[in-house]
């Protein structure tokens, strides 16, 4: 029988026949994940079920990156709680200092995650790993508790969205854009309880970071997870992050069975932004340009990663910020912020008047380090623009592609590139 | 489980920062986070909330974060019970291993006006809207959610897996 990426992946964790969709099956995990705010829950589940071990103590991954560094005394102390667990259960993947990033960034950069690998994680942008064809989704802090205890659970096997991409990639369109796109036409829930399967000539010539860019919103179309296939691009990606061992070769079988097939031509798509309060609500930036902003954030699991960086500064390179806007720039991990040192994308940051902060989640969920106040406007390459999620009830974001968003600081309104 | 309480209308897509807004995840105390539910969309929308009332939403609710506060911040409002047309999935995992019933229901949700008195019979699946005289069947519980309430949710679910 032919399958999709998400039966095939969901088939190798699992005893049982996968037959057809909506089947519910019982899969051995690879990766279990928590982080600052979800972690204390899990331990809390953990020990309410009685739990005295976790499964694999080397298959828990505990990243403190939502409030880091601790905002307040409440945030420090549910760190306190994670930390006391790692040390009892001796973690081997415990990050909360200097070696500490946005966990998405981070996992698959220290090759934590590898193709075809199951991941749970109690986070929603777990889905961030179908980037490199691992099956990944996000569940709640008790779900999380169980697979920790039992390195195992059970997930209803979904059905499949194809998603296609073809023409020739304009000059700055970027992954962010594709998704946006998707979101756009198929709605925040066009995905409920299904899979996106990711192909065609722009996806095959994609990179990684971009596959990772776009897997990460799949959770902003509803969708349980977003799937790549892997291949050598793939493995390049791993073998240049602590993983040459990896040799799979993953692909949906011909004529596997698809809901649906989604296609885009991309060689005449201009970038886009989602206007608040949906992520679904995207329209081309020429339609929307003017309007004033506040404030810009470039970072996030979404678009953190030393390629949004050089984006970001190519844009920003001999250019001045706005002095009405806030531009806040936040590599999202240790590696990331030194390749940023390397490359001297820190001076042009610096130079265009940005702010350059840790590797945090912090404002993109209204966290600390650049919260909104009331009627301020804010472009960023955050994954979520709902009402309040930065800050004031009365603030507004557009999620944008670092192009688009370091366009917009320049020019104090949103803006792409081109229109500099 | 028989449920009787006023109806909470809200509208489509109603996402986990406008139910509990990630400033107030700093703690799992149910009292703590029932005190800002739904306060990421209306400041105080809490206040109209009696204990045992229920909360009955449009397409989509739960979009967005994994924060099992979500749930947690409802429960710990007083509300026992969302209807809703459908519910984001992440949420709908947690809702239950939490305790927490969710009832989809589809388009059948708009027969439902805010402030109605409702009557809900779980075990046999029927929402009886009291204040227009409307009933609404709901489709069977998948067996897996099944199992896990009827131990109480999912703690105690693996309690008994793990003795």
């Amino acid at each position: 029988m032919a399958q999709t990426l998400a039966q095939k992946i969901l088939q190798a964790h699992t005893d049982e026949e996968i037959r057809s969709d909506g089947q519910i099956v019982q899969c051995r995990v690879s990766l279990v994940l928590a982080n600052d705010i979800t972690g204390p829950l899990a331990i809390k589940s953990f020990r309410g079920m009685g739990a005295k071990r976790v499964f694999d103590k080397d298959k828990i991954a505990l990243v403190m990156d939502h409030f880091t560094p601790q905002k307040d005394i409440d945030s420090a102390n549910q760190v306190l709680i994670s930390r006391q667990f790692a040390e009892e259960q001796q973690i081997t993947h415990y990050y909360e200092g200097g070696d500490c990033g946005v966990e998405h960034t981070l996992l698959p950069e220290q090759g934590l995650v590898a193709p075809g690998d199951l991941v749970i994680g109690a986070d929603s942008h777990t889905c961030t790993y179908g980037g490199i064809g691992a099956f990944a989704t996000g569940m709640g802090s008790t779900d999380i508790a169980a697979g920790m205890a039992l390195g195992e659970t059970w997930i209803k096997v979904p059905p499949t969205i194809r998603v296609e991409y073809e023409g020739v990639l304009p000059r700055w369109l970027r992954a962010k854009d594709l998704m946006l796109m998707l979101i756009g036409r198929i709605g925040v829930d066009g995905a409920l309880y299904k899979a996106l399967e990711f192909g065609g000539s722009v996806i095959d010539t994609l990179s990684v970071e971009g596959r990772l860019t776009m897997a990460n919103m799949a959770i902003e179309a509803g969708g349980k997870v977003g799937l790549f296939a892997v291949d050598a691009t793939t493995r390049a990606y791993c073998a240049a992050h602590n993983r040459p061992d990896v040799q799979l070769e993953l692909a949906a079988d011909p004529g596997a069975p698809y809901e649906q097939t989604v296609r885009f031509d991309v060689t005449d798509a201009e970038p886009v932004v989602a206007c608040p309060h949906l992520p679904s609500n995207v329209k081309p930036v020429s339609e929307v340009k003017d309007t004033p902003i506040q404030q810009v954030v470039i970072g996030s699991c979404t678009n953190g990663r030393i390629s949004d960086m050089r984006d970001a500064a190519e844009v920003l390179r001999g250019r001045k910020v706005d002095r009405k806007v806030r531009c806040i720039i936040l590599p999202s991990t240790p590696t990331v912020w030194k390749q940023c040192l390397k490359e001297g994308l820190m001076e042009v940051f610096m130079d265009a008047g940005c702010i350059v902060g840790p590797c945090t989640c912090g404002p993109c969920l209204g966290g600390h380090t650049g919260i909104l106040g009331d009627n301020e406007r804010a472009v960023t390459t955050t994954n979520r623009n709902f009402k309040g999620r930065m800050g004031s009830l009365s603030s507004e974001i557009y999620l944008a592609s670092p192009v688009v968003a370091a366009a917009s600081a320049i020019a104090g309104m949103v803006a792409g590139p081109d229109m500099l | 489980m028989n449920y009787k309480g006023k109806a909470h209308k809200v509208g489509e897509h109603i996402d986990t920062d406008a139910i509990i807004p990630a400033r107030f995840l700093v703690t799992s105390d149910p009292v703590k986070l029932g005190e800002n539910c739904m306060s990421g969309l209306e400041p105080d929308w809490v206040k109209r909330v009696s204990p045992g009332d229920i909360m009955v939403a449009g397409r989509n609710f739960g979009c967005g974060s994994s924060r099992e506060h979500a749930p947690i911040a409802i429960l710990g409002a007083g509300m026992p019970v969302v209807i809703g047309h459908s519910f984001a999935r992440i949420f709908y995992r947690n809702a239950f291993n939490m305790g927490l019933l969710l009832l989809e229901v589809g388009d059948e949700v708009d027969k439902i006006a805010d402030g109605d008195s409702l009557d809900i019979d779980a075990a046999a699946g029927v929402i009886r809207d009291l204040s227009n005289g409307a009933e609404i069947t709901c489709p069977p519980l998948p067996a897996s959610m099944a199992a896990i309430l009827a131990k109480g949710g999912l703690v105690n679910y693996v309690k008994e897996r793990l003795q």
